[in-house]
Formats: structure tokens, C-alpha cells, sequence
């Protein structure tokens, strides 16, 4: 579904060379839940805006169904970290998530389902009347997310999207996002520089190094699909991965190569084949 | 969903007591201080009542005034070369001030330009605006839109800087082309400065309608006021200078008004709200 090959982005300006990103390769299956974890400052955000054709790589290529990305897709929704910016203020809650949707110039009563079909999949079908700001961080987010759902995409990318959040708020939307993707079988990039959080929600998890950044590790998630925020999170399995994925952070900090540690089930190579879904 | 509830609360705005009761009183007490004090001061002989007329006859001269069909023709007038003079200066500035910012490298070509035409007054022009069109309207019209254009393009360029790249970036991730971006968030990012540049636009396009009249005699309350002076008419003169002055009070009210209700989702107009 998404292929990302080389991928290199180096920032020039005012005399300063910065390479964010050296050399990335990997794939995203259909239907697949892909967690990318790394060290602040490993131009997590770089890629995903690469990805969301927001900024143009300087070297190698991002392919969504087979088609060179060199703009935003069509079929592609983001959801950012900075919910109360990624709004926009002066529009109803409905109004927000119905504007893609008008853009892609579908007629009226599609776009009213859609938008009734999505707020009402994030659990706010009735502050769909009200402007964001008048909602809570979270609920916020959840509009955010809505508005992505709405829009029908082949890939959501988002972004660290509960960074912002309280701790209580942001389980439950790990469970909301994790609940979504099962129920409607979407592909989900999910960025976030939280470990815990990327073991829980993902399948399959690539750890990056520090910057230049190249993809430090890959490694499949065998937790069982049914997961929940009380059980799994005590799973001895989950605490392992998470060790392991851990130990692989600490060492791309310390720019060494990966660790073997515990009993990871590492996807080698490059080119991984995307499991089955 | 815990949170699945609306907990959005109407904004309050009052902190606590009546205080637009108290206010308003005060405020009517102050005026009629005021009105005393202007009745009483050539009453006494303090000053000339023959340049200093005391209010009653201010008040007479008004009356007069509101019964004489010539004055609301100059009222006409007057709030034609304004509101004709500021539409104009509205349109274009906005225009100009989008177009600017939108087409790359336009705004550092121009930046200059502007920074020397803005500061040149308005009234420094009439002797262009009366070689061009004597004493017709199209004159008042030239001196009030060059007047105004500024304060609207200054405030639509600072306003049109002020749009959030995550915003930004949101709308394109979304397909949102330029128009459309141009339309869903440059405008309504940009329109709370807009919205200020009219305020200011409108009450300096009065003043520059009433000076026009004025010195370059076309018709209006400003030519009104100058028959009247030379005619010795002073308490004429004071009653036409009172009904310009309260021109000025309700366009500044009335746009205060169409800021409100235009603006009613901007931190500045909702005021706190309980999250």
C-alpha cells in the first residue's frame, strides 16, 4: 500500500547542511498498523511530512499504491499533534470534518453521512454543533480523528497525536484508534516517540536511529489482537517487547547498532513482506 | 467515551454585579456635567457667547437644523462621499493586501512603495484632487479612499502573516487548492485584522468626507458648516460640528457591532470558556 524507498531529506539554509533523514526504506501493507518509535529529534515529523507529500524529499521516493507521492494524495489523511491548530477555530465541529469532504466535491447528503457516520464513530455525535474550543483536549482530538475518518483515506498518518493529552485521555484514544482500525480494516502510520504506546497499538513496530536517520529495527508485535489497556499492558510479553524495543532506542540514541535482546521476532532485511491481513 | 458529553458552556462575560448598570449611569451623569457646564460658562460671561453660544441655543440651532430639508440633503451627501469612499478603499485594500501576500516576492517588491505613500496625508492631496475634479464628489471620493486604502491594506497584510503553518498544512494535506485555501483559512484568519482596518478606515474616511467639504466646498455637512461660519450663523455652526460628531459616535458603534457578530468564534469576542 505504501512503499517508502530511500527515502533522504536534507534541510539547506542560511549555510547550515542538516540532514534529517539519511536513508529510509520500508513498507506499509494494506489494512496493516505500523507504529514508528525513535529518539526526539530523529525527524520522526521530517518523514511523515515527506510521506503526506507536505514536503519534498531530496532523495528517494514515496510510492502510495504503486504511484509516485509528490504532492498530498488524495488518498491520504493526517492527523496532527497540534489538535487546537490543525482545527480551524471560525468552524463548527460538523463544518470541520465536512470540509475536506466539499472539497472532494462530494454531493450533500453523502457528505452529511459521512460526517454523522465518523462523529459518531469517535463518540461526539453531539458536539457537532459546537465550535472546537468549546471542547476539551481530547474531545478535540477526537474531532481531529473524525475528520480523517470522514475522509474515506487509504492511509491515515498521524502524527504524535496524543502528545498533548492527559494520560487518561490518551489511553482512551489509543483504544479508540486501535478500535477503528480493526473495525474498518483502514491502513494506520502512526508516529509517536512513545514506546509503551507504540507496542500497544502497533503490529509491527520500526525503530529509528537518531538522526541521519535510517530505520534501526523492525519487529512484529505477536500480542494477540484483542488487546486492552488493563491486561495487555501487564502481559509478560508486552513488558519484553517493550524492553527489547527499549534497549533499541537507548542504543540508536547512543548511535550504535541494534541489540539482540530477548527472543524479538526481528523482520530482516530491507524489503520485509507485510503479514498477512 | 467519558468525555462524549458537550461541556462547552454559553462564555460568560460579566465579572460578577450589574456593573453596565452603573456604568451607564455614570456615563449619563458625566455628560450632563458636561452640558451644564458648556450652558453655564457663557452664561456667566467667562467666555463670549457670541463665539461660545451656550447649549439651549446649540440645542435651538439643532432643531432648526433637523426641520430644514437643505441639511438633510448635506447629511446625504456626506454620507455618500463616505460610504462610496470607503467601499472602494475596503474592496481594493483587501484585494491588494491578499494579492500581496498570495504571489511570491510581491510583498518585499512593494514594501518600500508603501512605506512611502502611506505616510503622505490625505489633505496634502487636495490641491490634486481639486485641479482634477473641482469640486465634485469624485474629489471628496479622492481624498477619503486614499485615506482609508492604507489602514485596510496595512491591517490585511498583518493579518494574512498571522496564518498557522499547522493550519496551513492541515488544508493542503486535506487537497484544499489554493482558492480553496485562500477562502477556509487565509481569509478567516486574516479578517479580525480587516475588521480592525475598517473600524479605523471608517472613522479617518468621515473626517477626510467632512474636510473635503469643508475646504474645497463640495457639498456636505462640511460646506454646510462653512456657509454657516461665514455667515455668522455660530450657533448653526455648533449644531452642524454636534451632528458630525455623533456621525462619528454611531459608525464607530456600528462597526463595533458587525465585529462582533462577524468575529463571534475569536478569542477577543468569546470571551472565557469553561473546558
Amino acid at each position: 500500500m505504501l512503499d517508502v524507498r530511500g527515502l533522504g531529506k536534507v534541510y539547506e539554509g542560511s549555510g547550515r547542511r542538516v540532514e534529517a533523514v539519511r536513508d529510509l526504506t520500508f513498507t506499509v501493507g494494506a489494512g496493516e498498523l505500523v507504529c514508528l518509535v525513535g529518539p526526539s529529534g530523529c525527524g520522526k515529523t521530517t518523514l511523515l511530512k515527506c510521506v503526506a507529500g507536505l514536503l519534498a524529499p531530496t532523495a528517494g521516493e514515496v510510492l502510495l499504491r504503486g504511484r509516485p507521492v509528490t504532492g498530498p494524495p488524495p488518498g491520504m489523511a493526517v492527523v496532527f499533534q497540534e489538535y487546537g491548530r490543525s482545527l480551524f477555530p471560525w468552524m463548527r465541529v460538523a463544518e470541520n470534518v465536512g470540509l475536506p469532504l466539499k472539497q472532494k466535491k462530494l454531493p450533500g447528503s453523502r457528505r452529511r453521512d459521512l460526517v454523522a457516520d465518523a462523529l459518531r464513530s469517535v463518540g461526539l455525535a453531539d458536539a457537532a454543533g459546537a465550535y472546537p474550543w468549546q471542547l476539551s483536549g481530547g474531545m478535540q482530538q477526537r474531532v481531529a480523528i473524525a475528520r480523517a475518518l470522514a475522509y474515506e483515506p487509504d492511509v491515515l498518518l498521524m502524527d504524535e497525536p496524543f502528545a498533548a493529552v492527559d494520560a487518561q485521555t490518551r489511553a482512551d484514544l489509543e483504544d479508540l484508534v486501535r478500535g477503528l482500525w480493526r473495525e474498518r480494516g483502514i491502513t494506520v502510520l502512526f508516529v509517536t516517540h512513545d514506546i509503551d504506546e507504540a507496542v500497544y497499538l502497533g503490529e509491527r513496530v520500526l525503530v529509528l536511529s537518531a538522526s541521519p536517520t535510517v530505520v534501526q529495527e523492525q519487529l512484529r508485535i505477536d500480542l494477540p489482537p484483542e488487546r486492552d489497556q488493563l491486561h495487555t499492558r501487564v502481559a509478560p510479553r508486552f513488558a519484553e517487547l517493550r524492553t527489547h524495543v527499549y534497549a533499541q532506542v537507548q542504543a540508536a540514541k547512543r548511535g550504535t547498532a541494534a541489540v539482540p535482546t530477548a527472543d524479538a521476532p526481528t523482520v530482516p532485511g530491507r524489503t520485509p513482506t507485510p503479514p498477512a491481513t | 467515551m467519558k468525555d462524549g458529553h458537550l461541556d462547552g458552556a454559553p462564555p460568560e462575560r460579566a465579572r460578577g454585579g450589574p456593573p453596565g448598570l452603573t456604568n451607564a449611569a455614570l456615563g449619563a451623569a458625566g455628560l450632563g456635567g458636561f452640558l451644564a457646564l458648556c450652558e453655564a460658562v457663557p452664561r456667566l460671561g467667562v467666555v463670549s457667547a457670541e463665539y461660545f453660544p451656550p447649549v439651549s441655543r446649540i440645542a435651538d440651532a439643532l432643531a432648526g437644523e433637523l426641520g430644514d430639508g437643505a441639511f438633510w440633503t448635506a447629511l446625504g451627501d456626506t454620507l455618500t462621499g463616505w460610504a462610496l469612499g470607503l467601499a472602494i478603499a475596503v474592496t481594493a485594500g483587501v484585494l491588494a493586501g491578499v494579492v500581496i501576500s498570495v504571489v511570491p516576492y510581491l510583498r518585499e517588491a512593494t514594501a518600500s512603495t508603501i512605506e512611502f505613500l502611506r505616510p503622505i496625508p490625505s489633505v496634502a492631496l487636495i490641491p490634486l484632487a481639486v485641479l482634477l475634479y473641482g469640486t465634485e464628489l469624485r474629489s471628496v471620493l479622492l481624498l477619503v479612499v486614499y485615506a482609508s486604502f492604507w489602514q485596510v491594506l496595512l491591517q490585511t497584510l498583518y493579518g494574512v502573516r498571522d496564518v498557522d503553518p499547522v493550519a496551513e498544512e492541515t488544508a493542503r494535506a486535506y487537497g484544499l487548492g489554493t482558492w480553496a485555501r485562500v477562502r477556509h483559512v487565509l481569509w478567516p484568519t486574516a479578517l479580525p485584522y480587516v475588521m480592525t482596518g475598517v473600524r479605523l478606515a471608517a472613522a479617518v474616511a468621515l473626517i477626510l468626507a467632512v474636510t473635503a467639504e469643508l475646504v474645497i466646498g463640495a457639498p456636505g455637512l462640511g460646506a454646510r458648516i462653512a456657509v454657516a461660519q461665514t455667515s455668522q450663523a455660530v450657533p448653526e455652526m455648533y449644531a452642524l460640528v454636534v451632528v458630525t460628531g455623533v456621525l462619528g459616535l454611531l459608525i464607530n458603534v456600528g462597526a463595533r457591532t458587525v465585529e462582533r457578530r462577524a468575529l463571534a468564534w475569536h478569542q477577543s469576542v468569546r470571551g472565557e470558556v469553561a473546558v
